[in-house]
């Protein structure tokens, strides 16, 4: 830090061809960024879009009131928190686990298969990763229907229409897109420790599965807690493509795939109720903020090492 | 004692190859249906079903795409066209931000830092920035609404090459070239953008990758089908069946449907969706790989 203020005496730079080098990136960030930060005000205002975004009339907080009565807004609150929960452990358990794996596997020419096999999911969009799922599920032509169901013998299931088993094919779905990805941040994580710690546990006799527990495991706790608290910011958000292209759109679905993302989409391009679409943007936008400097909050106060700013 | 640390190990080797394989077929399995089923017979597909062994193989489904291709292929130039162009155009803008926040005695380092981070703290939401970029800026229906909206500079990729730039390149190597009478812009230029070529290299994957996938920005901003990229295409490819299925399509449609492509042609289309992503994949893992790991690093 003391170096760092040192040079900084030595004279700052000019500064206004080094702004200007920073300007595109600057005036894009304030207009993709910054202006619709004050365009939450469209969820205070009755939109019209004869008087237009300045000229339509305000409304207080009736959006919200509107938006609060619903069913809506706690399915779609509810989803979006509980998946998002779901996501974090079983996604960070999966990960770790599929990590340790790969590290320990240590044969060189198998791990860099596995690897790009892992992380082939993540590289697909979600379009196709939906023409996929219907490639399982739809209730026609689909391989489960007519493969796996009559070889054990079941019943045909409406996949599309049925809600219950959703919550398992969405989790389903994540980890197959996620895991990969996220194994590579463990293993680099794992690959930063000493290895000096494993030598001794070796000749005290531990095996493998004792070095794992006792010594990856808990080493892995702060980049855990970093990840953890990156997905706390960001746990009134949801994946777009997971929920609204995953089931098709299904409305029979949408007790269990409503996030409020997709609420906001359907609510703005669909419904074209732009006042309670920009209600409900706005509660995301805000909560998640709060979320964001709260988990930080927290962690700084516990453990000022892997706080996020 | 010697031996049973080598079973113990060796057998730790034995189990996990078992579990990764099992994980890679899950990997692997269902996107292998799509491509089997893109070679499958239209008719065993509508009799039997999607299946790993189809009864009749046949390349109907890739004749037809390049029989009837043309709204494919304008659909995969415009997918082309936007990677492309916003990669490139992402890669520049990215790294002109992030050269002057790197540069420890320039005075607004800190400010332009804070104002780059809080865009990961809070947003305006979709709702204003639709009507922002729709309304203000008629971008609808435009290529410019399928490369500006969102992707084309995030922090995320600010903050790794400033990191980049901070961490890699030593600041005596700016100021001797200050000596020699460099400007700034030259020595962004000559110097640092050619120095930042591995992470140049890793964010265009990763922006190249976001932008051939992405199909939000033309579900908002693409109402003309002739400005479809091959995802929104997808979608509305997939729409159709189900608008089929729901009964009022031969209703409205009548013969027209019979032009709808089939099955096996849908899933053809997606594969070739898919197919620039496994190209290029094995020749940038190591670069996708790094990046995943350098973002994973708090800016």
């Amino acid at each position: 830090m003391n170096a760092k203020k040192s040079k900084a005496k030595r004279g700052y730079a000019k500064s206004a061809p080094l702004l200007l080098i920073a300007l595109p990136g600057i005036v894009y960030l304030l207009i993709n960024n910054y202006i619709p930060m004050f365009g939450i005000f469209l969820a205070f205002k009755q939109f019209d879009y004869v008087k237009g975004v300045f000229g339509s009339d305000w409304v207080g907080f009736d959006n919200f009131k509107f938006l609060f009565h619903t069913r809506d807004a706690l399915i779609m609150t509810r989803n979006t928190l509980l998946y998002n929960l779901a996501f974090i452990l079983i996604g960070t358990v999966m990960a770790i686990f599929v990590a340790i794996l790969l590290y320990e596997l240590g044969v060189k020419a198998r791990v860099k298969l596995f690897q790009s096999a892992l992380l082939l999911p993540n590289l697909m969009s979600w379009v196709i990763i939906a023409f996929i799922g219907f490639s399982f599920l739809n209730s026609d032509s689909g391989f489960i229907n007519n493969t796996i169901i009559p070889l054990l013998g079941g019943k045909e299931i409406a996949w599309y229409s049925e809600g219950k088993y959703w919550p398992f094919i969405l989790v389903f779905v994540y980890l197959w897109k996620y895991t990969g990805y996220a194994s590579i941040i463990y293993m680099a994580s794992i690959a930063g420790i000493d290895k000096g710690i494993f030598e001794a546990a070796k000749l005290d006799g531990a095996g493998k599965l004792k070095q794992i527990l006792y010594i990856t495991v808990p080493m892995l706790k702060p980049t855990v807690i970093i990840m953890t608290l990156m997905s706390v910011g960001r746990i009134f958000y949801s994946d777009f493509g997971l929920f609204y292209q995953m089931p098709m759109n299904s409305g029979a679905l949408y007790d269990v795939t409503q996030t409020i993302d997709t609420y906001v989409y359907r609510g703005l391009m669909k419904l074209n109720d732009i006042g309670m679409s920009a209600a409900a943007g706005l509660f995301q936008s805000t909560v998640g903020f709060l979320l964001v400097i709260t988990a930080n909050g927290i962690v700084r106060k516990t453990d000022e090492e892997n706080a996020l700013f | 004692m010697k031996n049973k640390k080598i079973t113990s190990e060796k057998k730790f080797e034995i189990v996990s190859t078992i579990v990764l394989t099992v994980l890679t077929l899950i990997a692997l399995l269902p996107i292998a249906l799509i491509v089997i089923a893109s070679f499958t017979d239209e008719q065993a597909l509508l009799t039997n079903g999607y299946s790993y062994l189809p009864k009749k193989l046949s390349l109907d489904a890739y004749y037809y795409m390049v029989q009837k291709g043309v709204m494919i292929s304008r659909a995969y130039g415009i997918s082309g066209i936007v990677t492309i162009g916003g990669t490139v155009l992402s890669v520049i803008i990215t790294a002109m931000i992030a050269y002057p926040m790197s540069r420890k005695n320039f005075k607004y380092r800190n400010h332009l830092a804070f104002f780059v981070f809080f865009t990961m703290l809070f947003n305006g939401g979709i709702v204003s920035s639709y009507m922002l970029w729709s309304r203000f800026f008629h971008i609808k229906n435009t290529v410019w609404a399928l490369m500006l909206p969102n992707y084309l500079v995030t922090a995320f990729n600010i903050f790794l090459v400033r990191n980049y730039y901070a961490n890699s390149v030593p600041d005596s190597l700016i100021e001797s070239a200050q000596i020699d009478g460099a400007r700034e812009l030259t020595i962004f230029r000559k110097i640092m953008f050619p120095l930042a070529v591995p992470t140049v290299a890793t964010i265009s994957l990763f922006t190249g990758l976001l932008y051939w996938n992405d199909w939000i920005n033309g579900l908002y901003y693409i109402t003309n089908p002739k400005m479809y990229g091959i995802q929104n295409l997808l979608i509305r490819i997939m729409d159709n069946i189900q608008f089929l299925k729901s009964g009022s399509a031969s209703n409205l449609l009548g013969t027209a449907s019979v032009d709808l492509p089939g099955t096996a042609v849908r899933m053809a289309m997606a594969v070739i969706g898919i197919l620039p992503i496994v190209i290029i994949y094995p020749f940038v893992q190591k670069y996708f790989i790094k990046g995943v790991v350098v973002g994973a690093v708090k800016g």
